[in-house]
């Protein structure tokens, strides 16, 4: 419960500095003042200015707009796809079907989400949208399988047998009995996924295959910190531990989620 | 075991053939002819006809595949659109910095791993256990790109222990190399341990409930002891599956990681063959990747039968 209440704060915090950005930031982001460059912090610049006099704590405000935007958006996409493919392969559990399902997401899995995005990229080039392609892409064999581990164990069960005697069918069953019994599982997962792709879009924008200048992003962020690390450390300092701050929220909160969801872990307290 | 085995070596065969389609789709429909895109703008149609006969980009789909395909597997990955050299040549030196750079912070996740998730588990619920998963908590969260930066920052700039990039072959001798790779392996390994020690703790201690585990209790074994003598072999299903999954993020992060070092590693060779429009080093390039990740998926799944004798049976 502890854990879910300051996971909660922490990611809830950025999600509102991402909103709060759209309406105000302490400085404009798109405005140079060369004159003001690479400062360190200070009270007017909290988190010091960029080598464009650009201030840093305003860009890490709209920085968490892209990327809670491309990481929730991928993990709608795997759900979007991986629950119904899960469910349809568990209510037809052991046919060609089940079999075609589950194999395709194996391969998918075989991809690690950077070499997914590396293609899409060399076909696409690089864009926001398209990293949202390849890390939703990578989610979507994440929720089939947990779908469909979810939906065969609840298959067994005598209030599913019901339904069946009743004479729903296996469509109605998995939509009526069997989604809302693993949505739990769903929101949980849901939350690690959410914590996954900020990572991810972080290194795909680090890489220059995400969102493009001038939006910005706290991956690129650090990537164009790189070159000035010697002597304007803090550039790199901030937009990491933002993304160490969100993701750290958001795995805590789903931590959370876990053990009040799951009563074998609250019973014996792990 | 030898059934369980041929089983598998026939579904990585199989998953290997669906990933060369895979891939080769994606680059076929880009649009745009490399030979012309090879010449410029100014080239005479004749000599750029002439340049698609060369590269064998007459033919059609079906038969370039099988091209690509049947010369992959002779060792020939074609030849550079932008430097007109053997792609195998060029991936040949790059892949000895990718493979063992993967490696090198595998060893060391592993290393890390096991004895903080043993001690965790054998301290369960003591301040000890709650630190160390306060601290993976914190490792898990960390970018390995971020963490690798940092580490230049402190270790290469400031203290001057390391250099801060670049790779000096390993001509003079192994040493040299593994300096210049440690910084990276370090920073790839912190997160990947971080993951490790968490499922490690976590499969120990769902066996701490288990009746052999009393028994090994009564019969006078420390909690540590049982851990390492009894509920190890059981635990290593979820780790070899979570080692297995963390050799292709090791793999995929050395790419990334290969920026903030100036490392010539596949993963350099891949984003200027992206930029350049290179799509024939792509291709070749994603192929290896992939086929090192699904090897490593049958290694692990020969592990598995390996620990698991129920396995071989089935």
């Amino acid at each position: 419960m502890r854990s879910l209440v300051i996971g909660g704060l922490l990611a809830g915090t950025f999600l509102f500095a991402a909103l709060l950005s759209f309406v105000w930031t302490p400085f404009d982001v798109t405005e140079l003042d060369i004159a003001a460059r690479l400062q360190k912090s200070s009270m007017e610049h909290w988190f010091g200015t960029d080598h464009f006099g650009r201030d840093l704590f305003s860009m890490i405000m709209v920085g968490a707009r892209i990327s809670l935007a491309v990481a929730l958006v991928a993990v709608g996409i795997g759900m979007g796809l991986g629950v119904p493919l899960g469910l349809l392969a568990a209510s037809r559990s052991g046919s060609l079907l089940d079999e075609l399902i589950m194999r395709s997401n194996d391969l998918i899995f075989a991809f690690p989400s950077l070499l997914i995005a590396i293609l899409i990229t060399a076909v696409f080039g690089p864009s926001a949208l398209n990293a949202i392609i390849a890390i939703g892409i990578f989610n979507i064999p994440v929720f089939a399988r947990l779908t469909r581990g979810g939906a065969l164990s609840l298959w067994t069960r005598d209030f599913i047998l019901a339904a069946r005697v009743a004479g729903k069918g296996p469509l109605r069953i998995s939509v009526e009995h069997i989604l809302p019994n693993i949505t739990n599982l769903l929101i949980v997962q849901g939350t690690i996924q959410f914590s996954l792709g900020i990572l991810a879009e972080a290194g795909l924008s680090y890489v220059g295959l995400g969102a493009q200048p001038p939006t910005p992003s706290w991956g690129r962020m650090l990537a164009e910190s790189q070159t000035m690390i010697s002597f304007a450390p803090h550039l790199a300092l901030y937009p990491g531990i933002a993304i160490i701050l969100t993701v750290l929220g958001l795995n805590l909160m789903g931590d959370g989620l876990r053990d009040i969801t799951d009563p074998r872990i609250r019973r014996t307290g792990r | 075991m030898l059934r369980y085995a041929l089983k598998r070596l026939v579904s990585l065969l199989g998953a290997l053939a669906v990933a060369s389609v895979v891939v080769f789709a994606a680059i076929e429909v880009i649009p745009g002819d490399p030979a012309a895109y090879m010449l410029g703008l100014n080239a005479a149609p004749e000599t750029v006809a002439a340049l698609r006969a060369e590269l064998g980009l007459d033919a059609g789909p079906i038969a370039r595949y099988i091209n690509w395909v049947t010369g992959m597997l002779q060792g020939d990955f074609g030849i550079s659109y932008t430097y007109r050299t053997p792609v195998s040549e060029m991936v040949g030196d790059r892949l000895w910095i990718s493979l063992p750079l993967a490696l090198y912070a595998l060893a060391l996740s592993t290393i890390i791993a096991f004895p903080v998730g043993i001690w965790a588990a054998s301290k369960r619920g003591t301040s000890v256990d709650i630190g160390i998963m306060g601290f993976t908590q914190l490792g898990v969260a960390i970018p390995n790109f971020w963490f690798a930066m940092i580490l230049v920052v402190i270790f290469a700039i400031n203290l001057r222990w390391f250099s801060a990039g670049g790779f000096p072959g390993w001509g003079g001798g192994l040493f040299p190399g593994l300096k210049a790779l440690t910084l990276p392996a370090i920073a790839l390994a912190l997160p990947q341990a971080s993951i490790l020690s968490r499922v490690m703790r976590s499969a120990l201690v769902d066996m701490l409930d288990q009746d052999f585990m009393r028994t090994a209790r009564a019969k006078g074994l420390t909690q540590g002891q049982a851990l390492r003598r009894h509920a190890l072999r059981n635990a290593m299903i979820p780790v070899l599956t979570i080692l297995g999954l963390q050799f292709s993020f090791l793999l995929a992060g050395a790419i990334i990681i290969e920026n903030v070092f100036f490392l010539p590693g596949l993963g350099r060779l891949i984003f200027q063959a992206i930029a350049q429009r290179d799509l024939i080093v792509v291709e070749s390039v994603v192929m290896i990747l992939v086929f090192a990740v699904i090897l490593v998926t049958f290694l692990v799944d020969l592990a598995y039968a390996a620990v698991d004798p129920r396995l071989r049976v089935h």
